[in-house]
């Protein structure tokens, strides 16, 4: 049975939350995550879920709890944002490398200095080598599905990766919208129980976990997470397969909008995707052949069908909500460039660093980037490396 | 409760030989002194340190036991984690039988780095008990002072030098912190005094909620002993009252031992390398006599708080 809701994005989060019934959540709230873990106290203050609610100190201790209760084979969630996700840094790398299937919304926000609380991705972004599967949501609708179907790939027997939920903050996580949403039932039907292949619960065949590894076993361990996180492309695949079927509701690595003859395209990640769809319909009915691609995963990275959904086009505009300071655009611009290499056809790759610290994106701001693929089609020069509405 | 060594020390070893831990080092004794107190399986997290990195280098594991270690600073938080999830777990009718959940730490994980994760393990009541195995400094990367290091030490950050005599501060007093968080039961032991030191993780193991039990750890390496002198050292300073057995139940303070003749503390420190320069300075020997007024007070303090 499907219901229909007005939902904010953390909302639709912690609703997911609910559902999934985690064993364990340990969470600290930080803008703008706060709510979810405001919203998933009362699911549990009013006794709706299971769920051992452990409130953390902190968010290095949100996850060092996280890992401990997901090591004793429980399923187990925390959510964060920004500066929570840096003060938890090292305790991330190390969830992913004992290969505990946590699943962890990140309601992304500017991660200091300066101080500031809402969105980009330069949060999660920075993450990205942490070894855990990224997925990205562009409006409230999307980030309820993408987060229960995050636990059926983290907890895949083939996997045993944490997966990350990112929702752009305050555009998504306070924006509200219609959602569509599936009853309990067919929900925890979906996800199922969580069934480890090691708990530190099980006394009669104990584990170590966490050992030392040195030189002679840690660079073969590495190799099996990065085997993990290369099969996981499938996994994900076939759970939004299974999703679709049951919510007709269709996912993939990456969402092409308008790309069938597209000979300018922007690619985009989050709320900005939808943005950009509008700009898209209106150049459309002007008989400009525009389209988008929105990556929804990120990691791992979808390096062959982003090949293929740009590969006829004649220029691409890469946008990132968080700058890496390479002088070399953002992470999605090097890593998409990287990708097309391989191929003797490419067309040819701008950068546009946009929206850092909340700056608004509007029409008019995609507008112009679409404006300059024109002219670089038509042969004129523009920029490789830009900021796209700063004030010089 | 009584305490039948023989029926105890007949029992299946937790933590087995064979771990790489220095001849003489105190930490596997503490170990085994409060894992042999347990009645139940035990769930044992340590924090990142000499204990982890001697009993777990992959791919052999000396411990009998679920183990888990995470990293440095969050010992405490990661087994609240693993008692949150059996709790969760039992309350659902997914698992069965019951456990003991011992986190351990070293000083520095403890006093300093990790002290957040534990006062919000603590604070939040979590049925576990926390071990300190207190050698006095940052010994597994090389004897880094802490805030556990006795003043006067010498050590690797607080090096003896023309205008240095070692550490500068007095030892921070974390057993009456921790005791301050008005938990069950807060304890300070002694591998010497053994009985008293398996009597209290008996009984921290038989209350409910959160434990604290600090133990005197001699470092052989860190602090410049012979290795057969670990328990003679340590019986030495809890008997100078540098380290007094106490115990706190239900906020009740209560001291298990009292020394007849109490030694001064220039007894176990002629014995260790960290302290030789002292002995040769009138201004090294200052700082004895200011570490040993310390003691002196603080002993007294605990006389007092006994009475209360």
């Amino acid at each position: 049975m499907k219901i229909r809701h007005s939902l904010t994005g953390n909302e639709a989060m912690a609703e997911a939350m609910r559902q999934i019934n985690p064993d364990v959540v340990a969470a600290y709230p930080i803008t703008p995550q706060t709510e979810i873990v405001q919203l998933f106290s009362n699911s549990v203050a009013d006794g709706k879920v299971n769920t051992e609610f452990v409130t953390v100190e902190s968010e290095h201790s949100a996850m060092s709890a996280t890992i401990g209760a997901s090591a004793a084979g429980a399923r187990a969630m925390t959510a964060t944002s920004a500066n929570g996700l840096a003060y938890m840094w090292e305790v991330v790398y190390i969830a992913a490398s004992m290969r505990l299937p946590i699943v962890m919304p990140v309601v992304n926000r500017a991660l200091s200095g300066p101080i500031n609380i809402h969105c980009d991705h330069s949060d999660t972004m920075g993450a990205r080598d942490s070894g855990w599967i990224q997925i990205y949501s562009e409006n409230s609708q999307e980030a309820y599905d993408n987060l229960i179907q995050a636990i059926r790939i983290a907890e895949h027997k083939d996997i045993q990766l944490p997966v990350m939920v990112c929702m752009d903050g305050f555009i998504i996580s306070h924006g509200m919208e219609i959602i569509e949403a599936e009853d309990d039932e067919t929900v925890r039907k979906f996800i199922g129980v969580r069934k480890p292949q090691y708990s530190l619960l099980n006394k009669d065949e104990p584990v170590t976990m966490g050992p030392l590894d040195l030189q002679d076993f840690y660079f073969e361990h590495k190799k099996q997470q990065a085997e993990a996180m290369k099969n996981s492309a499938q996994v994900i695949l076939d759970v939004a397969k299974e999703w679709k079927e049951m919510t007709g509701r269709s996912y993939d690595m990456l969402d092409e909008y308008c790309m069938e003859d597209a000979e300018i395209a922007i690619v985009a990640i989050g709320s900005a995707a939808g943005t950009a769809k509008v700009a898209v319909d209106a150049l459309r009915a002007k008989g400009v052949k525009a389209g988008l691609v929105k990556v929804r995963v990120f990691r791992p990275f979808p390096k062959e069908e982003i090949a293929k959904a740009l590969a006829k086009t004649k220029a691409v505009a890469i946008m990132d909500r968080a700058e890496s300071f390479a002088d070399f655009g953002g992470p999605l611009f090097r890593d998409i460039r990287a990708s097309l290499y391989e191929y003797d056809l490419r067309p040819k790759t701008v950068s546009y660093v946009y929206g850092l610290g909340g700056r608004d994106v509007t029409l008019d701001t995609i507008n112009q980037v679409y404006a300059d693929l024109e002219r670089l089609v038509k042969g004129e020069q523009i920029p490789m490396l830009n900021h796209l509405g700063v004030r010089e | 409760m009584a305490v039948n060594l023989k029926e105890l020390s007949a029992k299946e070893p937790i933590l087995t030989s064979g771990h790489r831990a220095c001849a003489g080092c105190a930490a596997p004794i503490v170990v085994r002194q409060v894992l042999m107190a347990s009645d139940k399986p035990v769930v044992v997290a340590s924090a990142t340190g000499c204990l982890e990195v001697t009993t777990s280098i992959y791919p052999y594991t000396a411990w009998n036991v679920n183990f888990i270690h995470n990293a440095f600073e969050n010992s405490a938080a990661t087994m609240s984690g693993v008692e949150a999830a059996f709790t969760s777990l039992k309350k659902q009718g997914k698992i069965e039988g019951d456990f003991n959940f011992v986190a351990f730490g070293g000083d520095g994980g403890t006093y300093d780095i990790g002290f957040q994760s534990l006062s919000g393990a603590m604070e939040r009541g979590h049925n576990m008990l926390y071990v300190c195995y207190d050698n006095g400094a940052y010994m597994n990367t090389g004897i880094q002072r802490s805030s556990a290091t006795p003043m006067g030490a010498n050590t690797t950050t607080t090096p003896v030098g023309k205008k240095s005599t070692g550490k500068k501060q007095y030892r921070k007093d974390l057993a009456e912190i921790i005791a301050s968080h008005h938990i069950p039961y807060v304890a300070q032991a002694s591998i010497s005094n053994y009985r008293d030191l398996i009597e209290k993780a008996q009984k921290a193991f038989s209350i409910e909620g959160p434990k604290f039990l600090n133990v005197l750890s001699p470092c052989r390496l860190g602090w410049g002993f012979n290795p057969e002198n670990t328990v003679d050292l340590a019986q030495l300073m809890v008997d100078s009252c540098f380290w007094p057995l106490f115990e706190v139940v239900e906020g009740k303070w209560k001291l298990t031992y009292k020394p007849k003749n109490k030694p001064s503390i220039e007894e176990w420190m002629k014995q260790q390398a960290r302290f030789k320069h002292l002995f040769k300075s009138e201004e090294g020997k200052q700082v004895i006599a200011n570490a040993q007024a310390e003691v002196d007070a603080r002993w007294e303090q605990l006389l007092a708080r006994e009475t209360l």
